[in-house]
């Protein structure tokens, strides 16, 4: 596998991730960090990066920063949120130009380098709290971004699904917060949060492009250096099993309705059988050779979509189509009968290679951009495992048709959610 | 075959014509996993007016017929391709747009077969009435997803406020209406016309030997025989410089309110290096103009009417081209009108520096390198570069040369309230 290979340095209060690959003209850094999700701190979770990003002590303002960024060959700077099981996520990604490629050399990865470490850990502040005119407009642009998931039908039905299936649990909360949530976070209150998560989160950071481990490791060392820390877990909860599906439909004006059904898998990333899981998924629906694909698209002409997807921490299979109001019951008749196929080991030799080499196709392409490797390299942080790539493919091409079905019959229905247009007779 | 070398992007690039009229373009990439191929047809949802092979008459085929080719080549009499490129352990795709229409897969392993697949699918159509048929109920599918999606729909909003006859303006998918008059008879009459290939660009990009690849691709064009294609005749009606409708408001089942501002561009019957410049400065422009580092930008998310969505894209094919700037707002009549008056300060010769046009062109510098990180960009731009008479890798050259001078006369010259459309989607109860 090319560029792939992960050397992890154990630094004050982190761990250093280092890939060195010629591969791209342009080196990466990805900063995490990582707590357990809960309903008292995922807003402001949700709004500290998008604070720290927006300018800096010495980048007092978004233009000054920004205009620094175009300076620096058009550097990236961004800032993301994930929910990985129960935990929440925040990543900082820096991408900066490999000064090789360019025809006057100035050298960019150390800047690249201060300039990350700058957003982290000199924010724009004035006394124990951040600069008070960037909160306000960061409140108001995460409002924004909590409200308009009700604009896009695919993701507002996925949120809804989780909502309903996961009630009562940390996993129900919405990555970007809660909107009411918002107007109690003040300047004070968010510094005094930012200086606890720095002390408290896991933290990792990735560095893949052409560079020389000790550099690197010697810029880190000089620029970000934190208080060591013990990670808290989330608490593992015991998810009770599953009486009877719960159907949730809610209506809207909409032309094309979204039937999203939720799944309990039963199985995480590390499980002995989570291979064969995965290989599940693709006989099933991740791909279109998968029986949703086939069935639901192709034979019945129902749908544009149709697929399931994985996540991998919390043990969730998320089913995912957009078919006519009217055809509700069709669909998912179809989808039931195949997961009953699953469950019956009823798929054949070909479907078992085909999906396996598919599988292994979409790893190795994966691993073929910067973000995407760094994507697959944090599944064992999060799980405090240790797969390398290459067992992680060798135990998924030896999974056994007896195993895949034993995964089917792990699998339970939990919750299927349909939203609906205002004249559906559904 | 010809190599072409990028020294300082540490590039090489090859290039075959073959006898039929194919071109071949093969860039090795080491260190990849992936190899990627795209196989694309100088054909898409503009062009719905044209002589057929061997007629003589202008025909107007059915709304989203280029698309709803797209989605037929992938069937075949003995089943669906799909599962053959999964047999071999590659993902397959295809997209059209209003002037391509591409064919691809990409694979880590079996990458020859792959190759064969891909070609040998995309060259022998099969279409029947009763597969025809069920399309329509997936595509319908398709469009009624768009339909939902206020991204889209405030997109070609803008569209159809800007062109009046063009057919850029028609919905790439057409309408479930449109497509009900589809037949396997107008799909092979547009496939005979559009698929020769003097029409089409085969790029590969991977760790690929580039001699073997060649000499795989020339074998199996020579097995087909291909008559030498006469030039194909499109016909576009004549389209006014102004835009056609000065505003647009949709209303739709959301919660935030969009804006966009659209300028429709001049110049497009340009190709070649002329072209490129005047992309080229074009996003420049806009760069000065909106980028996160101005002076614009810094206002409208102080004032609250911008925010994350906020952004700006130039497009400019053979015949047509707009230029489009906005996002989500809570204000969307205060953006249409900021976003006005700043483009018009522009041509009136709001002053950028020079300091300011070498950060932009730094910036654009680096996000070229960015692109070209990735594989897929490669090879689609690369084919849409080559459609229209340029060079991808020289948009680097080209824009070092780029001066203030070339971006004032840009602006001075492209603004032009005349030009000027607004399309907005607001929420359903609220007017």
């Amino acid at each position: 596998m090319e560029g792939a290979v992960e050397k992890v340095i154990e630094m004050q209060g982190y761990k250093l991730h280092i890939v060195e690959t010629d591969k791209y003209k342009t080196n990466t850094f990805v900063w995490r960090m990582k707590a357990p999700l809960t309903k008292e701190d995922v807003t402001k979770r949700a709004l500290l990066p998008q604070v720290l990003q927006s300018s800096t002590a010495q980048y007092s303002s978004t233009t000054a920063l920004r205009s620094y960024l175009d300076e620096l060959y058009g550097a990236t700077l961004f800032v993301d949120l994930a929910k990985k099981g129960e935990y929440h996520v925040m990543s900082f990604s820096l991408e900066i130009a490999n000064e090789k490629f360019l025809s006057d050399s100035e050298p960019l990865l150390k800047k690249g380098f201060e300039l990350l470490a700058e957003v982290l850990t000199k924010p724009n502040t004035s006394g124990n709290a951040f600069d008070k005119d960037t909160v306000e407009k960061e409140k108001r642009t995460l409002k924004q971004r909590i409200q308009s998931v009700y604009d896009d039908k695919m993701r507002y039905s996925n949120v809804r699904l989780l909502e309903e299936m996961c009630k009562g649990e940390p996993y129900a909360l919405q990555v970007n917060g809660e909107a009411q949530d918002v107007d109690a976070i003040t300047p004070e209150n968010l510094y005094e949060f930012y200086k606890q998560v720095f002390l408290e989160d896991e933290m990792d950071l990735y560095i893949i492009g052409d560079v020389k481990e000790e550099e690197v490791k010697k810029f880190a060392s000089e620029l970000l250096q934190f208080e060591n820390r013990k990670p808290k877990e989330c608490a593992k909860q015991a998810v009770s099993k599953t009486e009877k599906v719960n159907e949730v439909k809610e209506q809207q004006d909409v032309k094309q309705g979204k039937l999203n059904m939720g799944y309990r898998t039963n199985i995480v990333y590390g499980d002995p059988d989570y291979f064969a899981l995965q290989v599940f998924n693709g006989i099933f629906g991740g791909f279109s050779h998968s029986k949703l694909f086939i069935n639901v698209r192709e034979k019945a002409s129902l749908a544009y979509y149709a697929a399931s997807r994985l996540e991998s921490h919390k043990g969730l299979m998320m089913v995912m189509s957009g078919i006519d109001l009217k055809n509700y019951d069709q669909a998912v008749g179809i989808i039931n009968e195949q997961m009953e196929a699953m469950k019956n080991g009823d798929f054949t030799d070909q479907e078992l290679d085909q999906t396996k080499a598919v599988i292994q196709n979409q790893i190795l392409e994966t691993i073929d951009t910067s973000r995407g490797l760094t994507e697959i390299l944090y599944h064992n942080v999060i799980s405090d495992s240790d797969i390398s790539l290459d067992t992680w493919l060798s135990e998924m091409q030896k999974t056994t048709k007896e195993e895949i079905t034993a995964v089917a019959k792990k699998i339970e229905l939990d919750t299927i959610y349909f939203l609906t247009g205002s004249e559906a007779g559904a | 075959m010809e190599k072409i070398n990028f020294d300082q992007l540490q590039e090489e690039l090859y290039h075959e014509k073959l006898p039929n009229g194919l071109n071949v373009y093969i860039l090795p990439k080491k260190g990849f996993n992936k190899t990627y191929a795209t196989f694309t047809t100088k054909y898409g949802s503009v062009d719905n007016t044209f002589v057929p092979l061997g007629k003589e008459e202008f025909v107007t085929v059915p709304d989203g017929i280029a698309h709803f080719l797209e989605h037929k080549l992938f069937e075949k009499e003995d089943g669906d391709v799909f599962q053959q490129f999964s047999r071999q352990g590659a993902s397959a795709n295809a997209f059209t747009s209003f002037t391509r229409t591409a064919y691809l897969f990409s694979s880590t392993s079996d990458v020859e077969k792959n190759l064969e697949t891909l070609v040998d699918f995309v060259q022998d159509p099969y279409f029947s009435e009763k597969t025809v048929e069920k399309e329509k109920g997936i595509i319908g599918q398709e469009i009624t997803m768009y339909d939902d999606n206020p991204d889209w729909r405030l997109y070609f909003g803008l569209i159809q406020n800007l062109y009046k006859n063009h057919p850029v303006k028609i919905d790439i998918a057409g309408t479930i209406e449109s497509i009900s008059h589809i037949t396997k008879d107008w799909l092979y009459e547009c496939y005979n016309t559009f698929y020769h290939p003097s029409n089409m660009l085969l790029f590969i990009v991977g760790p690929v030997d580039p001699e073997r690849f060649m000499t795989q691709v020339r074998d199996n064009q020579a097995k087909k025989e291909y008559k030498d294609m006469p030039e194909i005749k499109r016909k576009f009606d004549e389209e006014p410089s102004d835009a056609a409708e000065k505003k647009q408001v949709l209303q739709m089942n959301v919660q935030t309110s969009k804006c966009l501002v659209g300028i429709k561009a001049l110049h497009v019957n340009q190709s070649g290096n002329e072209m490129l410049k005047n992309e080229l400065t074009m996003n420049v422009l806009l760069d000065l103009l909106f980028g996160k580092s101005s002076a614009n930008f810094e206002q409208l998310y102080n004032e609250g009417l911008i925010d994350e969505t906020f952004s700006y894209d130039y497009t400019q094919e053979q015949g047509f081209g707009f230029a489009m700037i906005g996002g989500d707002t809570g204000e969307p009549d205060q953006l249409a009108e900021k976003l006005e008056k700043m483009l018009i300060e522009a041509k009136n010769g709001a002053s950028f520096t020079e300091e300011q046009l070498e950060r932009t062109k730094k910036k654009k510098i680096g996000a070229f390198l960015r692109a070209v990180n990735s594989p897929e960009y490669i090879a689609n731009q690369f084919t849409r570069y080559a459609f229209n008479d340029m060079n991808l890798f020289d948009v680097v050259p080209t824009l070092e040369k780029i001066t203030l001078k070339d971006v004032q006369s840009l602006a001075s010259e492209v603004i032009s309230e005349e030009r000027f459309s607004v399309c907005q989607v607001i929420p359903k109860n609220k007017k």
